[in-house]
C-alpha cells in the first residue's frame, strides 16, 4: 500500500494513501474533537456528511478551512490542528448549533449521555452570545410506540439517517426542508408510525441528543410489579441481554 | 472589462437620479461587495475587483445612493442567503440566520458596540467553515460594509441613528412648527391618529403613537413634516 508523509502540528506523519486528516492525527496521538462523524468498524462505513464543522483545520495554502473528518492527506501537507484561527472557528460554530438547541439539559433524557453537552463542556462553552434574539427551529414531537421524535434538539449530524438507510436499509429516515429547518424526518414529515419505520431502534442508539430517545415503559413495569394480583415472571429479550451487557460496560 | 465604474454609472447609466449623491456600488451579486467613491476610478475585471474586497460574481451592478442604509443593504443580501440555504453545515443552517438576526437587531436600534466585533467574528467563521461557494461569500456584503462604512454601522448602534434615514424604528417624523399652517391634512390622513393640534395652529405628533408610515409627510403641502 503506498504511502504519504506530511505534517500535522509540526510532527511529520506517514500513512496510507487515502486516509483522512482526523485519522492521521489520531494515528500521531492528536485528538481532533469531531460531532457529526461516527466509525462503525465492523461494517466498514463511514458517517462523515461533514455539516458539523467542528473538526476543522488549517492547511497550509488553503484559503479555508478544512473539515479533517472528510479530507484527505495529501503528500507534504502541512496540517495546524489547534490555531487560535481553529480554536475560534470551533467555539462559534459550536455556539451556533448551541443557539438552536433547547436549554432544558436538566430534565433531557439524554442528560449525562449527551455528545452535544460533552462537546459543549471539551471546548469550554460557558455563554452563547446572542441567545436573547435567537429564533430556533422548532417541530412537531412526534411520539410513536417506541420511540419519541423531538426534533428541536436535532443537530442534523445525520447519524440516524445513515443508520436507517445503509446499515438497516429501512430507507424511512432521509433529510427534508432546506435551510434554517432543514431536519431528518420520514417523506412528507409524516410521523414514524406511519412511515416504513420498524421500530429498529439503530437511529436512537446514535443520536447524539434527545433528539430520539426510546419510549419509556419502566413506571408501568413497576406498577404490574407491585400489583398482588399479578404472578411475575421475568424473561429477557436478546438485544436486551445486550443492552444489559453495555450498561455494565461488557464487550458485545 | 477595463471601463471604469465611474463610466459606466455616470456616463452609461446617466448619473444618479433626482442629483443624488452616489454612496456605493454594489458588485457581483449577493455575495458579492460594496465598494465606494474611492473605486469609483477602479477599471473593472476579475482581479481589481477582487482585490478591491468584491466580486465580478453574476456581473450585477446595484448602485447606492445617500438615501441607502449600508446595514439594510447588508441585512437585504443575506436575507437571500438564509432564503438559498440548504441547510448541510451548520455555519450556513445557524450562522448565516444569527447573522440576518443580529442586523435586524442593530436596524432596530438595539445594537451595541460589542455587537459589531461579534458580527465581524461570526462573518469570518462563516467565510472559513462553511461548505460551499454560496456561503464562503455570502457574508462578503456585511464584512466590505463594516470595512467601508463603519461610522454607519456606529451610528447605528451609539446614537441609534440611521444616517441615511431608511429604518423605521431609529426614525422619528416631526412638525417643524414654523412651516406648519394648522392645515389638519395630516392629521386626518393619520391612521393611528398620532397627530393632535388646533385648527390654523401649529400641530404635533406624538412619537409614541406614530407608527412612521409616512402618510403625513406625503399629504403635507407646506413641507412641515420632517424626518429626524
Amino acid at each position: 500500500m503506498e504511502t504519504i508523509k506530511l505534517t500535522i502540528d509540526n510532527k511529520i506523519v506517514e500513512v496510507q494513501k487515502g486516509t483522512t486528516i482526523n485519522k492521521a492525527a489520531r494515528q500521531s496521538g492528536i485528538d481532533i474533537p469531531v460531532l457529526c462523524y461516527m466509525e462503525l468498524h465492523d461494517m466498514n462505513i463511514e458517517n462523515k456528511p461533514a455539516g458539523c464543522r467542528i473538526c476543522v483545520v488549517e492547511v497550509l495554502g488553503r484559503r479555508n478551512l478544512a473539515p479533517s473528518c472528510a479530507t484527505k492527506c495529501e503528500e507534504g501537507m502541512v496540517v495546524k490542528t489547534h490555531t487560535t484561527m481553529v480554536l475560534n472557528a470551533r467555539r462559534t460554530v459550536m455556539e451556533f448549533i448551541l443557539s438552536d438547541h433547547p436549554k432544558d439539559c436538566l430534565i433531557c433524557p439524554k442528560s449525562g449521555t449527551c455528545e452535544l453537552q460533552a462537546m459543549a463542556q471539551r471546548l469550554g462553552i460557558k455563554e452563547i452570545p446572542g441567545q436573547e434574539i435567537a429564533a430556533m427551529s422548532t417541530y412537531r414531537k412526534d411520539t410513536s410506540p417506541s420511540i419519541i421524535r423531538d426534533l428541536d434538539k436535532c443537530i442534523m449530524c445525520r447519524r440516524c439517517e445513515m443508520m436507517c438507510n445503509e446499515v438497516q436499509t429501512v430507507g424511512a429516515l432521509s433529510a427534508v426542508n432546506r435551510g434554517f429547518m432543514a431536519i431528518v424526518a420520514p417523506a412528507f414529515e409524516q410521523n414514524l408510525e406511519h412511515s416504513t419505520c420498524t421500530y429498529c431502534g439503530q437511529c436512537v442508539a446514535v443520536c447524539h441528543t434527545g433528539a430520539l430517545t426510546e419510549v419509556d415503559h419502566t413506571p408501568d413495569v413497576l406498577r404490574a410489579l407491585a400489583d398482588p394480583t399479578k404472578t411475575v415472571i421475568v424473561q429477557t429479550a436478546p438485544a436486551v441481554r445486550v443492552a444489559l451487557g453495555e450498561e455494565f460496560g461488557m464487550e458485545p | 472589462m477595463g471601463t471604469t465604474l465611474r463610466e459606466v454609472i455616470f456616463e452609461i447609466g446617466g448619473g444618479i437620479q433626482y442629483g443624488k449623491k452616489f454612496k456605493a456600488a454594489q458588485t457581483g451579486g449577493p455575495s458579492g461587495g460594496c465598494l465606494t467613491e474611492k473605486h469609483l476610478d477602479l477599471p473593472i475585471d476579475f482581479d481589481n475587483l477582487i482585490a478591491a474586497g468584491s466580486m465580478m460574481g453574476s456581473g450585477g451592478l446595484i448602485v447606492l445612493d445617500e438615501d441607502d442604509c449600508m446595514v439594510s443593504v447588508a441585512k437585504y443580501f443575506l436575507d437571500f442567503t438564509v432564503e438559498e440555504s440548504c441547510g448541510k453545515c451548520a455555519p450556513c443552517r445557524i450562522g448565516n440566520k444569527r447573522l440576518h438576526e443580529l442586523l435586524e437587531h442593530i436596524t432596530k436600534g438595539k445594537g451595541t458596540m460589542a455587537d459589531l466585533d461579534r458580527l465581524r467574528n461570526m462573518s469570518i467563521v462563516i467565510k472559513d467553515t462553511s461548505l460551499c461557494g454560496l456561503v464562503q461569500s455570502s457574508p462578503n456584503p456585511v464584512l466590505s460594509t463594516l470595512d467601508n462604512f463603519h461610522d454607519e454601522y456606529v451610528a447605528h448602534v451609539t446614537t441609534k441613528k440611521c444616517p441615511a434615514g431608511q429604518c423605521r424604528d431609529l426614525m422619528e417624523y416631526f412638525i417643524i412648527s414654523a412651516n406648519c399652517v394648522g392645515c389638519t391634512a395630516c392629521a386626518r390622513v393619520c391612521p393611528v391618529n398620532a397627530i393632535t393640534g388646533e385648527r390654523k395652529e401649529p400641530h404635533l405628533i406624538n412619537p409614541s403613537i406614530c407608527i412612521k408610515c409616512g402618510a403625513c409627510m406625503e399629504k403635507c403641502k407646506f413641507d412641515a413634516i420632517i424626518i429626524q
